[in-house]
């Protein structure tokens, strides 16, 4: 079986912020790879550099290292509004997202517009409203309103519908459903995974939310202090976490049968300080779990 | 005494066109100490309670008459423009939902801190600076980023140092409204412990709206579920829980993604 080719990659891929005598190292040789009709779950520390991955993706920042890849070759200025339209990012902040001057109707507009410019002004309402459906929401109540009249959740949707509009072949989606109740982050969630199948979108899901990202991803990579420190397939990295801080991270995840305060604390949560403390530190070294599933070890 | 008693608040927002019943004769109360969670699905009217609570809704937005609204006793939608003032932060806190940018883009963290810690405690820059320090310990940040600008920190960094901001004055009731939906479940464990303590210690109410629900029973005393404007059930987080008595509770629980098994259990159809 030969392996499918990937529609996007991060190559080695390094970022610093900061000083030379402190410096953040928000992307540590990082490499990922996007399919065509798969998702990839990014999870990982807050401050870890997820969004920097996505920045780096959108080109917004470049590598300090390593490079980008879109159909196997890297991405330069020259074929950068081809990227642009191909690659669509659902940014982490609803509230900044979207332009308080305009509405909902013309922020949906506007890349319809540039993608379809052949469309005809009823065809365009129609596709606005359909859009709108998609996401759940009524375009007869929602798609003269400004952002500043709709809800948190409401505004994810649009950001979400934005993205839609120009049929991207990539995704990326940093925490999208994060302000959204459970039944519409399973519908806009469910959305997503049939245009992954029927149309091969390929799609980066950033998020806090484990067992959402169960749900909808087939890969999982887990990140600490800019660098991936557990990745693979999901059920295997779920299903039997080798680095301590994955474990350290599914300990954590809310369990409404365990109220705070009460019951054994768990190994890993005794221990945070440790795992944190070691896994800031380099880890070069690859180790194979299974065939698609892989850690760098902490040092010891 | 209850902390918060809200008895009958309707708001509406009052459009050229039409008028949307946003809230609908909205009562609960949270005592002393409390920790009372807020549920509910996406646009039934939860931030417009607390931006109401805090006396920052602005037109739009209508309370209708009839509403009250009493923080320790006092009628809310009664204070003039100084109460106000000493009212926001000192009575009550609030963590918006949109915390990640509501830090001021061109002033340092320390700055900021300092805007609030000056004008209602009086500190000087370097009693400020201290103070800051601590309770950015309080939520697991390093001091060095008093000197960052807000966009040098990522959205998780940026919800903490609003908590840290809201607790500066010790209010009696803190609103958070979706105040870790940028954090790991590692730090909002941290956080939200952190918080269950130092409520216990000091004795602050807290108003929770989040939409994870699991987490909600992990921290909440009691809870309240809102559909389209309305409260629908209020009663003890292991009630809610274990035994819902309303149909849209039972769904949401039904619909909630489990870390382990059957990824979804699903509602049969009905
Ligand atoms: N423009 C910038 N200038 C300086 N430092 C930055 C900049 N952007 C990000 N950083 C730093 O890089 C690190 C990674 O940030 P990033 O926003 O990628 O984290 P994240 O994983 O998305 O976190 P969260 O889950 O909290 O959103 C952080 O330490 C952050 O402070
Ligand atoms: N300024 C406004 N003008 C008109 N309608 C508004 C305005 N602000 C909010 N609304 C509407 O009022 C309803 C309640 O909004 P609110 O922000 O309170 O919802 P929420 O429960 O906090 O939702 P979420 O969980 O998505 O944040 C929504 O349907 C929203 O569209
Ligand atoms: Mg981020
Ligand atoms: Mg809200």
């Amino acid at each position: 079986m030969t392996a499918p080719a990937p529609v996007l990659a991060l190559d080695n891929v390094s970022k610093v912020f900061g000083s030379k005598d402190k410096p953040v190292y928000a992307a540590r040789s990082v490499s990922l790879a996007l399919y065509p009709g798969r998702t990839l779950a990014l999870v990982g520390e807050s401050g870890s550099g997820k969004t920097t991955a996505a920045r780096l993706i959108m080109r917004e920042y470049r590598p300090d290292q390593g490079q980008l890849l879109f159909r196997g070759a890297p991405v330069g200025d020259g074929s950068l509004k081809a990227y642009r339209a191909a690659v669509q990012m659902v940014f982490q902040d609803p509230f900044s997202a979207l332009n308080p001057a305009h509405t909902v109707r013309y922020h949906l507009e506007r890349p319809l517009r540039l993608h379809q410019p052949d469309l005809g002004a009823t065809a365009r309402q129609a596709a606005v409203a359909e859009l709108l459906e998609r996401v759940k929401l009524d375009p007869a109540l929602i798609a003269a309103k400004y952002p500043h009249e709709l809800s948190g959740g409401q505004r994810q949707r649009i950001s979400i519908a934005r993205a839609l509009a120009v049929n991207p072949a990539v995704i990326v989606a940093d925490e999208p459903t994060s302000m959204l109740d459970v039944s519409v982050r399973l519908g806009i969630l469910n959305l997503l995974n049939d245009m992954k199948s029927q149309l091969g979108l390929a799609l980066l899901y950033i998020t806090h939310d484990i067992a959402t990202a169960r749900y909808v991803a087939e890969d999982i990579m887990v990140m600490y202090a800019g660098q991936i420190v557990e990745w693979g397939d999901m059920d295997s990295v779920l299903g039997n976490p080798q680095h301590p801080y994955t474990r350290l991270l599914l300990s954590a995840v809310p369990d409404p049968d365990r109220r705070f305060g009460e019951g054994r604390p768990d190994d890993e949560l005794s221990r945070i300080d440790v795992i944190r403390r070691q896994t800031a530190l380099p880890q070069p070294e690859v180790r194979t779990i299974a065939a698609n599933h892989f850690i760098r070890p902490m040092p010891a | 005494m209850n902390v918060l008693s809200i008895a009958n608040l309707s708001i509406d927002y009052v459009g050229a066109e039409s008028v949307f019943h946003a809230v609908k004769d909205v009562s609960f109360n949270i005592a002393p100490g409390e920790f009372f969670g807020l549920a509910g699905e996406s646009g039934c009217g939860k931030s417009t309670i607390a931006f109401a609570i805090s006396r920052l809704h602005r037109p739009p937005a209508l309370i209708r008459t009839g509403s009250k609204i009493l923080v320790d006793g006092r009628d809310v939608l009664e204070l003039d423009d100084a109460e106000l003032r000493s009212f926001r932060w000192r009575e009550v806190a609030m963590v918006f939902q949109s915390a990640m940018n509501s830090l001021n883009p061109v002033l340092t963290i320390e700055a900021q801190f300092y805007d609030v810690l000056n004008t209602h405690l009086g500190l000087s820059r370097v009693q400020a600076k201290a103070r800051a320090a601590e309770l950015l310990r309080l939520v697991d940040i390093s001091p060095d980023r008093l000197s960052a600008y807000p966009h040098q920190c990522s959205g998780g960094m940026r919800q903490r140092i609003v908590i840290a901001i809201c607790l500066a004055l010790n209010p009696k009731l803190l609103i958070m409204d979706e105040p870790t939906t940028a954090l790991d479940v590692v730090v909002q464990r941290e956080i939200l412990q952190r918080i269950d303590t130092l409520r216990k210690e000091l004795g602050f109410s807290v108003l929770f709206i989040t939409h994870d629900l699991g987490l909600m029973v992990q921290v909440s005393d009691r809870i309240g579920i809102m559909l389209e404007g309305e409260l629908v059930e209020v009663n003890d987080a292991q009630t809610i829980y274990r035994a819902p008595s309303h149909d849209y509770t039972k769904r949401l629980w039904a619909s909630m993604p489990r870390l382990h098994g059957t990824p979804i259990r699903q509602e049969p159809a009905s």
